[in-house]
C-alpha cells in the first residue's frame, strides 16, 4: 500500500515539475544559486554549493543570548537535521532564517539571498512548515491552497493543475472543498506541506513536523520528505525531537543548546564522536544533565571523552 | 492588487460562514436600539426633540460599523495565536499590502453589519429622507469602518494576546461610543463634555450619518465627511506602520 501511494505522489511531482515552468530555475538548476552565476572568484569560492549559510547569527533580548553566536552551513540538496532540548533556540533560529524575526547580529544567506535587504528574493526561495498549524482552519483545503498561491504570485493558468496535482500528493483531494476545522493533526500537517511546496520552493523549513502524528502518519511523512529531497534535491532543514528520525533522514545534524551549536555533523559522526550506539545516546551524551553541570554555564563545547552511556 | 482581493475574500467567507458572530454582533445593537429607543422616546418627545427612534437609528448603526470594525481590525491577534499570521508573514508580499487587504475586508464586513441594523430599523418604523441619502450613508459607514478597522489593526499588531482585551473594551470602545452623541443630540452639552465629543473622530461619524439619513446634521456634513476622511488616511498609515513592525 505504501509502495503504490509513493509511486503516486512521484507521478505526480514529476508531472508537476515537467507542466509547469514557473521558477526561473527549473528544478534541474535547482541548486544553481544566483551568486553562483560568478561576478568574481571569491564570490564563487564563497557561493560553493550553500543553500542556507548562516555566519555568527546572534539573537538577543536583553541580557538573554537565545542564539548565540551560531554558523553553519546547509549544502544544497542534503537535509539537515537542527536539534536541541526545548528552549535551546531552534525555533528562534528558524524565525530569523524565515524573516519572521530581525537578529541582534550576524548574517544569514538563503538561497544566496539575505533575508533582510533582498526579503522577497529570499522569501521566494523556501516553503516552511511551522510547528503549530497555520491554515486557516474556517476555509476549506483548497481556498488554503489558492489563498497561497495568489500570495506567491502563482499564474492562474497554472495554479489550478498545481494545486490538484499537490492535494493528490497527500492524498487530500477528494476532501478539498471540506473546512479545514474538520481535519484531524495529520490531514491538517499534510495539508500545511502541500501548501508549503505550492510555489516550487528550494529550501523546505520543517518545524517539528511529526509533532502529535501517529506513527503511520509520521513514516509516510518521512518517505514524502526523502523522496523529494532525493528526486528533486530540495533541501530540508528540519527540527525534531525523536533522534530516531533525525538518524534515519539526516544527512547532517547540528545540536543546538543554550543558544549554541555544540555539535555538527553527519548522525553516524557524532555517534563516533560521542562513543555511543545511537544519535539519541550522543544527544544525550552531549546535552544530558550530567554534563551540563559539570560545564558550568552550560554552553562550551562539550570535551571529548567526558560523557556517559 | 489580487493579494489585496484575496485577503478582503478570506474576511468575507470568514465572516459568512460564521453565522453565531453575525446574530451575536447584531444583538448588542438591537437591545439598545430598542430599550433605548422605546424607553426614552417619550422623553425625548416631551422635550421638544422629536422623534428618539428616528434621531437614534443612525447612532446605532455607527455604533454596530465601530465594534464590527474594531473586532475585524482585532482579529490579528487570533490568527497571531492560531498561526495563521504567520503564513502571510513569510509570503513574498509586503506587510503594507496585508494591511490594507485585511482593512478593506474588516471594512466591508462593518459596512455589511450596518446595513443589516438599518434593515431592522426600517421594520421598527425608521424613515430616512431619501434614496440618495442611502448612498451618502453608506460611504459614511465605509468611512468610520475604516477608520476603526485601522485603529484595530494599530492595536492588534502591539499587543500580543487576549490579555488586554477587557481594557480596550472598556477604555476605548465603549467610550468612543457613549461620547460620540449617538444616544444624545450635540446642542447645550456641558463644555467638557462638548469638547471630548468634539475630539472624537466616531462623532463625525454619527453626525454624518445622521445628516444623510434624517437630514440632521449638527457639525456640518462636509466637516464630518473631512474629518473623518483625514482620521481614516491617518489611522491607515499608522497601522500599517505597526503591523509592518510585527516580529513573531
Amino acid at each position: 500500500m505504501v509502495i503504490n501511494f509513493l509511486r503516486l505522489i512521484f507521478k505526480a511531482w514529476r508531472s508537476l515539475n515537467t507542466s509547469t515552468n514557473f521558477t526561473s530555475g527549473c528544478f534541474l538548476f535547482l541548486c544553481d544559486n544566483k551568486k553562483d552565476a560568478g561576478q568574481s572568484m571569491k564570490s564563487i569560492a564563497q557561493a560553493d554549493d550553500a543553500m542556507i549559510r548562516v555566519t555568527g547569527l546572534v539573537k538577543r533580548y536583553g541580557d538573554f543570548l537565545a542564539v548565540d553566536n551560531i554558523s553553519f552551513t546547509v549544502r544544497c540538496g542534503e537535509i539537515f537535521a537542527f536539534l536541541g532540548p526545548n528552549g535551546a533556540g531552534k525555533t528562534t533560529t528558524i524565525k530569523m532564517l524565515t524573516t519572521l524575526l530581525k537578529p541582534s547580529s550576524g548574517q544569514v544567506l538563503l538561497n544566496g539571498f539575505d533575508p533582510i535587504r533582498e526579503q522577497d528574493a529570499a522569501r521566494r526561495s523556501f516553503g516552511i512548515v511551522f510547528q503549530e498549524s497555520s491554515l486557516d482552519n474556517e476555509l476549506t483545503a483548497r481556498e488554503n491552497m489558492v489563498f497561497h498561491a495568489v500570495l506567491y504570485n502563482i499564474p492562474k493558468s497554472i495554479r489550478e493543475k498545481r494545486i490538484k496535482m499537490l492535494l493528490e500528493l497527500v492524498q487530500l483531494w477528494d476532501r478539498k472543498n471540506e473546512q479545514v476545522k474538520k481535519f484531524s493533526g495529520g490531514m491538517k500537517r499534510r495539508l500545511e506541506i502541500a501548501r508549503g511546496l505550492l510555489h516550487l520552493p528550494k529550501i523546505f523549513f520543517l518545524d517539528e513536523p511529526t509533532l502529535g502524528l501517529d506513527p503511520q502518519t509520521r513514516n509516510l511523512l518521512w518517505e514524502y520528505i526523502r523522496e523529494l529531497n532525493k528526486k528533486e534535491r530540495i533541501t530540508v532543514f528540519f527540527t525534531t525531537h525523536i533522534m530516531e528520525e533525525a538518524e534515519r533522514a539526516a544527512d547532517r545534524v547540528a545540536i543546538i543548546d543554550h543558544g549554541k551549536i555544540i555539535a555538527q555533523g553527519s548522525p553516524q559522526e557524532l555517534t563516533e564522536q560521542t562513543g555511543t550506539a545511537s544519535l539519541e545516546e550522543a544527544f544525550l551524551a552531549l546535552t544530558g544533565k550530567a554534563l551540563r553541570e559539570e560545564v558550568s554555564g552550560g554552553n562550551s563545547r562539550i570535551p571529548r571523552g567526558r560523557h556517559h552511556r | 492588487m489580487s493579494v489585496i482581493y484575496i485577503l478582503w475574500l478570506r474576511q468575507l467567507k470568514r465572516y459568512f460562514r460564521s453565522k453565531p458572530r453575525i446574530i451575536g454582533a447584531l444583538g448588542q445593537p438591537l437591545l439598545f436600539l430598542f430599550a433605548l429607543g422605546y424607553g426614552f422616546g417619550p422623553v425625548f418627545q416631551r422635550a421638544g426633540e422629536g422623534d428618539y427612534l428616528q434621531f437614534l437609528v443612525p447612532g446605532i448603526i455607527a455604533m454596530s460599523v465601530l465594534f464590527t470594525s474594531l473586532f475585524s481590525g482585532i482579529e490579528i491577534i487570533w490568527d497571531r495565536q492560531f498561526g495563521f499570521l504567520k503564513e502571510t508573514l513569510v509570503a513574498p508580499v509586503s506587510r503594507v499590502i496585508i494591511m490594507l487587504g485585511r482593512t478593506f475586508g474588516g471594512a466591508t464586513v462593518a459596512v455589511i453589519q450596518g446595513i443589516i441594523i438599518l434593515a431592522i430599523s426600517l421594520l421598527a418604523g425608521f424613515r430616512f429622507s431619501s434614496p440618495a441619502a442611502l448612498l451618502t450613508a453608506l460611504l459614511f459607514m465605509f468611512l468610520i469602518a475604516i477608520l476603526f478597522t485601522a485603529l484595530g489593526t494599530a492595536i492588534a499588531s502591539v499587543l500580543e494576546d487576549m490579555q488586554g482585551f477587557q481594557l480596550i473594551m472598556n477604555f476605548i470602545i465603549m467610550p468612543l461610543f457613549f461620547l460620540s452623541g449617538a444616544l444624545f443630540p450635540l446642542d447645550d452639552l456641558p463644555a467638557a463634555v462638548g469638547v471630548i465629543v468634539r475630539l472624537n473622530p466616531l462623532s463625525y461619524g454619527v453626525d454624518g450619518l445622521r445628516g444623510a439619513l434624517i437630514d440632521q446634521a449638527q457639525l456640518g456634513i462636509w466637516a464630518d465627511f473631512g474629518v473623518l476622511t483625514l482620521s481614516s488616511l491617518v489611522l491607515v498609515v499608522i497601522g500599517g506602520y505597526l503591523f509592518s513592525k510585527i516580529q513573531l
